[in-house]
This record gives C-alpha cells, sequence and structure tokens, in this order.
C-alpha cells in the first residue's frame, strides 16, 4: 500500500528542502534578507545630484559616461559603512575606477566631517536627501555599491560592508570580462 | 552557582527522560511489569529537574545575574520584577526551556490522570513524551544553554526587548506553548496505539480530553498574540500573517481538525486511520513552528535571533519524530479496518468534509509561506507572499466551513439531518440574512466590502444554530451532557468571532492627523480633541504623555492619555496606544512624532466590534474547558477498561 | 552572530514606533483609498517584514511619498506597481504576481480544495453504500 508511504514522502521532501536552504545559508551562498537588484544587466538609473561639498553645483550621471564607475550608497548613520570604508580608500586607489559617493538621508555636516576624518575615496559626492535617487537604484539599505559599465548598465551590485575580498570575487571578473551576468 | 545548579540539573533532566524513555517503551514492549513501574517516578524526576532548572533561570533574572549571558542580554537593574520573570521566556533560550518545563508537565499529567488506561499503553505514552523530552533537553544543552557564562560578567544588562514589556506577552508565550506542546500528548497516544496495535473507539475516548486541553491552550494562547500585537505594536492590526503567527495557526487548524475526527472515531469507530494521522500532522506542525522561529530560514518581525547550526538540530529533531511516527503508520494503517457506514448526509460526512476544509485551510498557509523559501532556496527569484494573499485564499476553505458548520451540528449520527431542525434552520438562516442586512445598512449605514453581508449572514447563523440544542433541551426540561454544552458554547464562539473579524474589516477607519494642542478632528461621528503633551517617566523609560479627548456629539465620553516611550536602556521609541473600550467598538490613539510647536501626528482609529474577536476566541475556549469536564472522561477505571487490559496483558504475555 | 543581533535589533527597533503620515489626506475617497490600498500591499524592503504603511524607517516614508505623488500626479494601479517591480523586483509586492514561478503558489486554493473535497466526497460515497449498522448507542 504505497500510498500510506505518502505523508512520509511530504515531509522527506520538505526536510530536504529545508536541510537544502539552511546548508546554502550556512555557506554564505543564500542570505535570505539580500533582494537581488532587478537592475543587473540593465542600464543604470542615472543621478542629477548637488555635490555634498558644494550645494550649488549639480552633477549628472552623463559626466561619467564612457567608462565603467562604480556607485557607493552611504550615510553617516550607517555602522556597516564604516566598516568598509577603509575598502573604499582602497578599491578607489588600486581599480582607478572613479567611486560616486551617494550620501543618502544623511545631515551635511556630519558627512563633510566624517570624510574629513576617515578619508575621502570618492571622485564626487553627491547628497541625496530626499532619497529619490536611492529609490531608482533600488537602495534599500546602507552601503550598497553598483558597478556600472562603460555603455551605462549596472554590472554587478553588492549589498552590505565591501571588502578587497568581495571585490576581488564579486567585482574584478565582471571588469575583466565587461559581461552581464 | 545557582547558573550551575541549573545546567547540573537540565543534565540529570535528561538522564531521567532517557530512562522513561526506555523504561516506557522497552518496557511495555518486553512486558517487564518493573520497567513499566518504574516510567512514572521517571516521569516526576524530570519534572522536578526541569523545574530546577527553570527556577535557577529565573532566579537569576531576578537576581541581576549579569554573569549569565542570558540575563545580560535580556534584563537590567531597572526591569520591574514581572518582567525580569517573564524575561525567563523572552528569548531563545529561555523560551525553549519553557517549552521543555511545559513537556514535562504535560506528561506529569498525564501520569498522574491517566489511571484508567491499560499499564502497558500507558506507558508507550509517556515513554514517547520522554523521547521529545530528550530531543529537546539535548537541543538546550548542546546548542542553546540559558546558563551559559559571560566573562567577564556584564556591569549592566541589554534590557528585555521593550516590546515585551507587556502583561498580556507575559502571559501569551506560557499559554501558547502549553498549546504547541499538547500536542506533544496527542501524537504520544497515536504513537502508543500504533505500536501497541491498539486503536479503537477507547483510544479516542482516552486521546480526547488531552486533545482538547491543548487546543484550549491554543485558542487562548494565539488570542493573547493577536490582543499584545493589536495595543502594543500600536498598529491597531490584530492579525498580520506573519510566519510567526502562521506558525501557532497552522497546529490550531490541525487540533480543531483532529478534536472533531476523534469525535468521529470515538463514537463510530471511523476514520481511524485519518484520525492517527491528523494527531501526527498537529504535532508536527507545531514542531515545524518552533523549526520555522528559531532556525533563520524565515524573516519575521517576531522572530528570534537564530544560527543555521541550530537550524539543522531542530530539523533533525522534527525529521526523526515526524518521519519515525510517519513510516510506522505507514506500516499500521493498512491494517486498520474500519467497519460501519453512515447516508449522504450524516454527522459523519458533515465533519469529514469540516476536516478536509479545515486540512485545506492549514496546508493553505504552509504554501504561502514556505513557496517563497523554496524559490529562493533554488534562486529562482525572491517574492513576497503577505495579507493579500492570505486573506482571499483563507476564505476559499473559510466561507464553506463556516456554513457546514451551522448544518452539520443538527446532522444525526450514520443518517440523515434531524428532520425537526430543517424548519428550525430554514428560519434561522432568513434570520441571519435580515439581521446581517439590518448591521449593514442599519448601524453601519453601508454594504461593507463584498463578503460583509455574507460573513455577518455566516457569524450570526452560527451562533444561532449553536443554540438551538440547549434552548431545545431547556424547553423541555432535559439536561444536555456537558460535552454538547461545551460543543454549542465553542461554536457560538465562533460565530462571535465572526462578527468581530467582519465588523472591524468592513467598517474600520483610520486616519492620519497632524493635530496642534486645541485642534480637534472627527472621524465616524467622533470627535478627537488633542489638549497638549507633558513628559511622564516610568520605571525603566521617558515617555511623551498626550491627552486626547473623545467626544460623541455633546458627550464626552473618554479622555485618553497615549504614550511615545523611549525605554532608557534599548532606546527605541515604542508606542503606547491610548484605546477607549466599548461594547460595538474601540477607539484608538497612537501618537508619531513631535512636529514642533507642540504639534504631534498621531493616528486615529476607529475599531467597530473588534472585542468580538477576542471574545470569541474565549468563548471557543470555554466552551472546550466545559467538554473536558463531561462525565465520561472522569470515570475512573470503567469497567471495559479493565477488560481490555487483561486483553492486553493476555496479548502482551 | 553579533551581526545577527544587531539586525534583529534594528528590525525590532523599526517595529516598536509607528509610521505617522504628517501629509494631508487626499480630498477624495476614491484616491484616499488607493493609496490606502498601495502602502498596505508595498513590502518596506529595508524592515524586511512589514508594509511601507506600518514601517517608521525612512525608506518606508520615502516610497509613501512615491506613491502619494504618482496617485496626485493621476498615475495609474499599473504605473505604480511597475514602478516599483522595476526599482525593488516582485519581492516588494505583498500580493505575489502570477508568473510561471507562482502558478502553484496561485493554484494551490483550487487545486488543495478539489483534491481534499474529492478524497471527502468519495469516503462518504463509499460509506453510504455500506450496510449502516444499527448500534443501540446511537445517542445523537
Amino acid at each position: 500500500m504505497w500510498r500510506y508511504f505518502l505523508p512520509a514522502a511530504a515531509f522527506i521532501a520538505l526536510g530536504g528542502l529545508f536541510a537544502f536552504a539552511l546548508v546554502r545559508i550556512g555557506q554564505g551562498s543564500l542570505d535570505i534578507r539580500e533582494i537581488k537588484s532587478p537592475l543587473l544587466g540593465k542600464p543604470a538609473p542615472g543621478f542629477r545630484l548637488p555635490t555634498l561639498a558644494e550645494p550649488g553645483r549639480v552633477v549628472a550621471s552623463s559626466a561619467f559616461a564612457g567608462r565603467p564607475y562604480l556607485v557607493n550608497v552611504w550615510g553617516t548613520w550607517c555602522a556597516e559603512c564604516r566598516a568598509e570604508h577603509s575598502a573604499l580608500l582602497a578599491i578607489g586607489r588600486t581599480s582607478g575606477l572613479p567611486i560616486v559617493g551617494l550620501d543618502w538621508k544623511d545631515d551635511r555636516q556630519e558627512a563633510i566631517a566624517y570624510l574629513r576624518e576617515l578619508g575621502n575615496p570618492y571622485a564626487e559626492t553627491l547628497s541625496d536627501n530626499d532619497g529619490r535617487t536611492a529609490i531608482d537604484w533600488g537602495v534599500y539599505g546602507a552601503p550598497e555599491t553598483f558597478l556600472v559599465s562603460a555603455d551605462g548598465h549596472v554590472l554587478e551590485k553588492h549589498i552590505g560592508a565591501l571588502s578587497l575580498a568581495i571585490w576581488q570575487k564579486k567585482f574584478a571578473p565582471r571588469l575583466a570580462g565587461g559581461g552581464a551576468p | 552557582m545557582i547558573p550551575e545548579i541549573g545546567t547540573l540539573a537540565l543534565i540529570i533532566a535528561l538522564l531521567l527522560a532517557l530512562a522513561q524513555t526506555v523504561f516506557g517503551l522497552a518496557g511495555a514492549q518486553l512486558n517487564r511489569p518493573s520497567w513499566i513501574a518504574a516510567t512514572t517516578p521517571a516521569v516526576a524526576g524530570v519534572w522536578v529537574f526541569v523545574t530546577v532548572a527553570f527556577v535557577a533561570l529565573a532566579y537569576s533574572l531576578a537576581t541581576h545575574d549579569f554573569s549569565v549571558t542570558y540575563v545580560a542580554t535580556n534584563s537590567n537593574s531597572e526591569l520591574p520584577l514581572l518582567y525580569r520573570i517573564a524575561a525567563t521566556w523572552g528569548a531563545h533560550e529561555g523560551s525553549l526551556l519553557l517549552w521543555i518545563e511545559l513537556l514535562a508537565t504535560w506528561a506529569l499529567l498525564v501520569a498522574a490522570l491517566s489511571g484508567q488506561l491499560p499499564v502497558a499503553f500507558r506507558a508507550r505514552v509517556l515513554g514517547v513524551l520522554g523521547l521529545v523530552g530528550v530531543g529537546f533537553l539535548a537541543f538546550t544543552l548542546f546548542t542553546s544553554s540559558p546558563f551559559a557564562r559571560l566573562s567577564p560578567a556584564a556591569i549592566e544588562g541589554a534590557d528585555l526587548n521593550p516590546l515585551l514589556q507587556d502583561p498580556a506577552l507575559a502571559a501569551h508565550p506560557p499559554m501558547l506553548y502549553m498549546g504547541y506542546v499538547g500536542t506533544s500528548v496527542a501524537f504520544a497516544f497515536a504513537v502508543a496505539a500504533m505500536l501497541s496495535g491498539r486503536l479503537d473507539a477507547q483510544w479516542a475516548r482516552w486521546t480526547r480530553p488531552w486533545v482538547v486541553a491543548a487546543w484550549m491552550s491554543l485558542t487562548i494562547g494565539i488570542a493573547l498574540g493577536s490582543w499584545w500585537a493589536y495595543y502594543v505594536l500600536g498598529w491597531g492590526g490584530w492579525w498580520f500573517w506573519d510566519p510567526v503567527e502562521n506558525a501557532s495557526f497552522m497546529p490550531w487548524l490541525a487540533a480543531t481538525a483532529l478534536l472533531h475526527s476523534l469525535a468521529v472515531t470515538e463514537k463510530r469507530g471511523l476514520f481511524k486511520s485519518w484520525t492517527l494521522l491528523l494527531a501526527i500532522f498537529a504535532f508536527s506542525l507545531s514542531l515545524l513552528g518552533t523549526f520555522l522561529v528559531r532556525s533563520g530560514v524565515l524573516v519575521s518581525v517576531h522572530a528570534f535571533a537564530s544560527d543555521p547550526s541550530r537550524g539543522m538540530f531542530i530539523l533533525a529533531l522534527l525529521l526523526f519524530f515526524i518521519v519515525g511516527s510517519l513510516t510506522l503508520y505507514a506500516v499500521r494503517a493498512p491494517g486498520l479496518k474500519s467497519e460501519g457506514g453512515f447516508e449522504l448526509v450524516s454527522r459523519e460526512a458533515f465533519l469529514l468534509l469540516n476536516n478536509a476544509l479545515l486540512v485545506t485551510a492549514a496546508l493553505l498557509i504552509l504554501t504561502g509561506e514556505l513557496w517563497p523559501l523554496a524559490m529562493d532556496a533554488f534562486d529562482l527569484g525572491k517574492i513576497s507572499v503577505g495579507p493579500p494573499y492570505y486573506n482571499a485564499v483563507f476564505l476559499v476553505p473559510g466561507i464553506p466551513l463556516v456554513f457546514l458548520l451551522a448544518i452539520g451540528m443538527h446532522a444525526g449520527w450514520r443518517r440523515g439531518l434531524l428532520s425537526s431542525r430543517r424548519r428550525v434552520l430554514a428560519m434561522l438562516f432568513g434570520g441571519a440574512l435580515l439581521l446581517a442586512l439590518l448591521l449593514a445598512f442599519g448601524a453601519y449605514r453601508s454594504a461593507g466590502t463584498a463578503l460583509t453581508i455574507v460573513a455577518f449572514t455566516a457569524g450570526l447563523f452560527v451562533m444561532g444554530s449553536a443554540l438551538i440544542e440547549p434552548v431545545e433541551a431547556w424547553r423541555r426540561g432535559q439536561k444536555l451532557p456537558r460535552a454538547a454544552i461545551g460543543m454549542a458554547i465553542a461554536h457560538f464562539g465562533v460565530g462571535v468571532w465572526i462578527l468581530g473579524v467582519t465588523g472591524v474589516v468592513s467598517y474600520k477607519v483610520e486616519k492620519d492627523v497632524s493635530l496642534a494642542p486645541g485642534e480637534s478632528t472627527t472621524i465616524a461621528g467622533y470627535t478627537f480633541k488633542y489638549l497638549g503633551t507633558k513628559p511622564v517617566s516610568g520605571p525603566n523609560y521617558e515617555a511623551i504623555e498626550a491627552r486626547v479627548v473623545i467626544s460623541e456629539g455633546d458627550r464626552v465620553i473618554a479622555e485618553l492619555p497615549t504614550q511615545k516611550r523611549v525605554y532608557r536602556v534599548q532606546k527605541n521609541p515604542m508606542t503606547h496606544a491610548g484605546i477607549s473600550v466599548a461594547w460595538n467598538r474601540d477607539l484608538f490613539v497612537a501618537l508619531g512624532d513631535d512636529l514642533g510647536g507642540g504639534k504631534w501626528s498621531m493616528r486615529l482609529q476607529y475599531k467597530p466590534l473588534v472585542r468580538y474577536i477576542w471574545l470569541g476566541a474565549v468563548i471557543m475556549a470555554c466552551g472546550g474547558l466545559v467538554a473536558i469536564l463531561d462525565r465520561r472522561y472522569r470515570v475512573r477505571r470503567t469497567a471495559d477498561a479493565a477488560v481490555a487490559d487483561g486483553a492486553a496483558a493476555a496479548e502482551a504475555g | 552572530m553579533k551581526r545577527v543581533a544587531l539586525a534583529l535589533w534594528l528590525v525590532l527597533a523599526a517595529v516598536g514606533a509607528r509610521a505617522i503620515d504628517t501629509e494631508a489626506a487626499f480630498p477624495d475617497a476614491e484616491r484616499q483609498g488607493r493609496y490606502e490600498r498601495w502602502i498596505h500591499e508595498l513590502r518596506c524592503v529595508q524592515c524586511q517584514n512589514a508594509a511601507i504603511a506600518d514601517s517608521p524607517v525612512g525608506l518606508a516614508s520615502d516610497l509613501r511619498r512615491q506613491v502619494r505623488e504618482m496617485i496626485a500626479a493621476g498615475q495609474s494601479d499599473a504605473a505604480i506597481k511597475a514602478f516599483m517591480v522595476e526599482r525593488y523586483g516582485d519581492f516588494v509586492l505583498y500580493d505575489p504576481p502570477l508568473t510561471a514561478r507562482t502558478y502553484a503558489l496561485w493554484a494551490a486554493p483550487a487545486v488543495l480544495m478539489l483534491l481534499a473535497l474529492g478524497v471527502a466526497v468519495r469516503v462518504i460515497v463509499r460509506r453510504s453504500k455500506a450496510t449502516i449498522d444499527s448500534d443501540p448507542e446511537d445517542a445523537a
């Protein structure tokens, strides 16, 4: 009477699913909090924002067209941002890519002091006070880092603190291959 | 010293639980009377030592022993005593200890109150409960000890999460866990029955009161949680379909189905294998809930901090118990023959449909909960399954269930709808529909949502239908058995609950406003006037208290103090809503932000009939209580139990 | 572990206080109704399990403002949905969209109901053909 074994089989299947998910979470290959960006491989949303240092000067994404660049979302209120700051400085130095800093919903004076204290990795630091640009980029928590290709497509996105290891693993191959994921 | 005593007590309890398992299961299997006799003392021993551990943790919290990690992370020297005690089950490790304490308590109760069971059967039941205890004690000791020391000791504790500093929430986990863990008794009876091969009406009679008791606790526990969410979260919502809420609702649905199928098995000796399966299913869903909440595979507002290694341990436990018992089921069930039939329209048929619908509801919630997890695990994308999905799909089995319930109560066993009731039911239905229309258009002046009239009718129909039998008996001067009265009360509660849900879903009014002192605004005919704020301070928090006066026409009906608290340690702001309660509605004020110049944003809500949601749940639980006191469960060693005992002894020997 | 605890703390911290709109409501019930429905059906992606209506975090209020502005500008529900999904993916919708990957999810109510009722009805019909024994204990 095979049908009497159905309930047991169903639970074994369920257990398999759970075990699979747990193993992947344990390995770090599945993060239930991470939301994969729908922008990957699509044209980057662009921006047009005042700079942090001189609010009168507006910088648009067109200024970076024609070469790859990074967009890094941060804020002085974000603890993880502080944790990734040194990695960001190193990446800026070694990769030669311009990094656009998107200072998200932040206090201007505190942000200026923060960069003065920790060093400024950004080619341009832009203030997104009302959070509209962040919404366009699908940002849901700082820090987030986007790699935009020379032809203006989003190649890669990292959510959470960046490190050199993550840079080597996730971003460097994209730069070499250039292809969309 | 005290924490080490706690750890030691847990280790002894684990060993005793092992003894309970071996003596109970092996004793019954090998027919060793001395082993069987040793089971009961082992059960008592487990209870004593688990209780020692539990008290040790409560004591460490009460005396601010911040050298214990659990105390340092979940308490603070400013925390009032009540919440220091409640902190015992305020986080993962402690709540697991509560789980075990309640399991030991259920086992003790089974040992004490099951004198009428055949000794071998009773030993098996206790043995299975012992095995469950072994699993959870091992889980606690190996992965989640509440007594782990912190070196160096903390000077001050990080405080109990302010959300949990509330009387309803202090009581919610014990009630809920009592229900969760109570399903293990039904499970133990089922496994014992499969092991011994005796599965009959008698078995169902023994199991039933335990299932009712667990179901009652679960009902009250869920209602307390819902009530807490209503006024503590400050959102005025009473159910969010959050994974943690679902984790308690699924076992409730399964336990409700089990109650009803046990009735058929007891009365008619039918649906035996289905009843067994449901007993396993109810316990499985409890374990599954425990797993989902503690393993870190789901994101929820209430989930415990968790890590995958713990998840693996619970998963292993879960699979051991569920797959083990289901395999036993697969071996035993084909041999179970049910004799006897019933007509197309009969109590049995209605109860079977009830079971089909309740199980469907539980499986739908499970689907909604697990589908996004499966998609995520296989990299198929991330989706959210939220209230819009659950609200819609729950109605699919829900609405027919309620109408079938109203009619099914009056179907006789074996054959036919009781002919005398047909006319009454038809009249009741007409009356309910009329009253529903009157309620909607008279009291609330609108048809509400598409289902408002249907749902009001259903609620009123069930309430009326539940009263038919008691009223008839009263008019004839007959006395109904307690079980029948209990059933009527519980079903009446279902109707009350439906009225509450329908009222609040269809006619609630919510409005966000920004008011300066002296300004007022009106919703649903009630005028809310904001007078101003003042600072107040509590034992471990500072707060801003706003005073809002509510009037209806010229009459002042309530003056509500409503607070926004900042707890001194954890610093997070908490809304403490001001609520004015009346028999037909709640008025709800929650404070938002200081907009400067004395102006504050606030949310005003009108919640018609919302109290009936919890009242309905309490009535349901009362019905269970009355039913449990029925004479036939209290008869000590009845003649047929003695005969059964003899038969079992003969079979074993 | 510490990070998990921190994340949890952040989530819970976000839960304690209510999000309350300080903007005036729409003058007409139709647009206010649409606004309220949307803010309850969009998930606050930052706080993991709450609607943007219920979350006090900054992103939730920005998204509420976005919805409000789109409705005020006369944009359709489809446009609002497309706007959100383009940026945050299907995850942002509490009402999961019907796609090849969610057919089973949305078919579940019908399939499970039919299955359960089918089995129940089969059993009932089979039993109704069995002999009905007359047990003296016929009390109901």
